[in-house]
């Protein structure tokens, strides 16, 4: 076999996606949709832009004086261009398996531009062998950006959903509800008591309703951590009426002995509020709750 | 105990209530002049009340909270009611984790609700109730 | 709020601003290798406890602690030094910043060449059980933090290192 000199692999590659780059993206969006992998998620339009900037910067990589085998990692552009590819994928929640697929038939469709220009076998080759190279450190590094994609975007909405299933809410002047629902874990109750304190001071509340009518159990490092709630809101200068307490919660908190004589219970939201609404009545202080009584 | 040294905390008198606050340089040394002269004062002026202003604060600890305990229980036993207003939510949740509740402690939202408590209002007829 | 025994201990040179010996045995380092130089801070003063409280404040906030976070390390760190400084007869107290798992995480070493603390246990239970009291204050601090070792030595010394793991 003929050595050929990687200068000219170079060269015939970046010629190819210089004068060949529409056909290159054309084909290389048309395989796309062939696989069916994008679905309706990803528009034409949409594949054909970001075809046109990964073909870009895979010439201007090739250009620079990067040795091939960094090319993809190292060249700033280049990079980013795969980055976007990568992410774009990963918040449409495209399957990692079609994500290397997509990188791999860019493989076919460049090889295919490449054939039709290089006559010589052994320039073929060498030609073939780098884009394999290339394309498959695009491939290792686009599968890991979507892999950090992924988890970010989980985390972020595992966040969101607990933000979002513990909503403080404002029920009247002065006056506001946390109403609980599902399975309440100590992290759980750890953001509830966090956002509600901060509620508390914002919204200058004098009564914090944490109502439990939608939760089934509670376990003692949950009671635990709701007892201390009801103490920081008392800190603040807060009063604090806990409602809807179901029987089985009420036989743990029983069983735990814990003292709930400084703590305002009561039966429904409702009545919570009728309560919460008294005590907002009379300028008493936290710790005084004469006036709720 | 000796003449208390001024603490560098001013303690206004607003009516029969006491109006002071805690900044969070307070060393120890301070809290303790502190707690001396706002003691000389409660026992010299006879307030009805004595409002601690603790918005500046970004932490209490144990040190700080028996500081706060203390001076509850000394004014109570001269005839005046203490509230400790404006705990900054961060400060409340680490107090309990620390297992410091403050039992016995009054505690406001506002310094201006904790006047309100104390039965001070702004100008000359109190509020009707339930307006706010 | 929990606690697990990842604290492993390795002779470590100590990093002490002045030259002392080293009465309390090895000091405290972390797996997943050091990612920083411990700052040491003296606790010898009362004035100390503040340049320590605001050392550790600036520390939490280079670490990118919440708010809530920041708040339970600074009265962690206050508690410590209180502690060197009353019941150790002043010390020091070491500030380092970790990595580990991707996660940082502040480390604080507060260390006395006082009496020792006899009853590890009791003092634990001491800033629990009586509130208002506290000798110690070392049973809040540990709440506060997710990682928590005493090695005291009665007539020798205390050495408590806790550290706390931001947020993922």
């Amino acid at each position: 076999m003929v050595s050929v000199s990687e200068a000219a692999v170079r060269d015939h590659l970046t010629s190819v996606l210089a004068d060949r780059d529409e056909e290159i993206a054309d084909r290389w969006v048309q395989l796309q949709i062939e696989q069916g992998a994008v679905g309706s998620s990803i528009s034409e339009t949409e594949l054909r832009g970001e075809a046109d900037a990964l073909i870009a910067a895979l010439r201007a990589g090739l250009e620079s004086d990067l040795p091939v085998d960094r090319v993809v990692t190292s060249d700033e552009d280049l990079r980013t261009a795969v980055t976007d590819f990568s992410l774009q994928r990963a918040r449409l929640g495209t399957a990692p398996t079609v994500t290397s697929l997509a990188v791999l038939s860019l493989k076919e469709a460049l090889l295919e531009a490449v054939q039709r220009r290089v006559a010589d076998t052994d320039e073929l080759l060498a030609v073939a062998l780098t884009v394999n190279r290339l394309l498959d450190a695009a491939g290792a590094l686009s599968f890991d950006i979507y892999v950090t994609g992924r988890e970010e975007i989980i985390s972020r909405q595992s966040r969101q959903l607990m933000e979002l299933s513990t909503p403080v809410v404002q029920l009247w002047k002065h006056v506001l509800a946390v109403p609980l629902i599902g399975t309440l874990d100590t992290t759980r109750t750890q953001v509830v008591m966090e956002n509600l304190l901060q509620a508390i001071q914002t919204h200058e509340a004098q009564v914090a309703i944490i109502d439990i009518t939608g939760v089934a159990a509670v376990d003692t490092s949950v009671a635990q951590h709701l007892m201390q709630t009801v103490t920081a809101v008392r800190l603040m200068g807060a009063d604090c009426v806990i409602s809807g307490i179901r029987p089985p919660i009420a036989q743990t908190i029983a069983q735990l002995g814990i003292d709930l004589s400084t703590i305002l219970t009561r039966t429904t939201l409702a009545d919570a509020l009728a309560a919460a609404v008294r005590i907002t009545d009379a300028p008493g202080v936290s710790g005084d709750q004469t006036a709720a009584r | 105990m000796s003449a208390p040294v001024p603490a560098g905390v001013p303690i206004l008198r607003l009516g029969n209530v006491l109006v002071t606050g805690l900044l969070d340089e307070l060393d120890d040394k301070t809290a303790r002049a502190f707690t001396d002269e706002l003691t000389e004062r409660i026992a010299a002026d006879g307030p009805a009340g004595v409002l601690i202003d603790i918005s500046r604060l970004e932490i209490i600890d144990s040190f700080v909270a028996r500081t706060l305990s203390e001076l509850t229980t000394t004014a109570r036993l001269l005839g005046a009611r203490v509230v400790v207003a404006g705990m900054r939510p961060p400060v409340a949740i680490t107090l309990v984790e620390l297992g410091l509740a403050l039992e016995g402690v009054e505690t406001a939202l506002t310094a201006e609700r904790g006047m309100q408590a104390l039965g001070w209002y702004h100008g000359s007829q109190p509020p009707e109730r339930g307006t706010r | 709020m929990k606690m697990t025994d990842e604290v492993v201990a390795t002779r470590r040179s100590r990093p002490a601003s002045r030259p002392t010996p080293d009465p309390v045995g090895p000091s405290i380092g972390v797996s997943g290798g050091p990612s920083g130089t411990p700052v040491v801070h003296e606790v010898r003063t009362e004035e100390d406890l503040l340049v320590v409280r605001h050392a550790v404040r600036a520390a939490t906030l280079e670490c990118g602690f919440s708010l809530i976070d920041q708040t339970r390390v600074v009265t962690a760190a206050s508690e410590l030094a209180r502690n060197t400084y009353i019941h150790g007869g002043g010390g020091t107290m070491s500030l380092e910043r970790l990595n580990r798992h991707g996660r940082t995480g502040l480390l604080l070493v507060a260390r006395d060449e006082g009496p020792g603390i006899e009853d590890v246990e009791q003092a634990l239970e001491d800033g629990y059980t009586t509130g208002a009291g506290l000798g110690h204050g070392l049973g809040g601090a540990r709440r506060l933090m997710h990682e928590f070792r005493i090695h005291t030595e009665p007539g020798v010394g205390t050495t408590v290192s806790a550290i706390r793991w931001t947020e993922r």
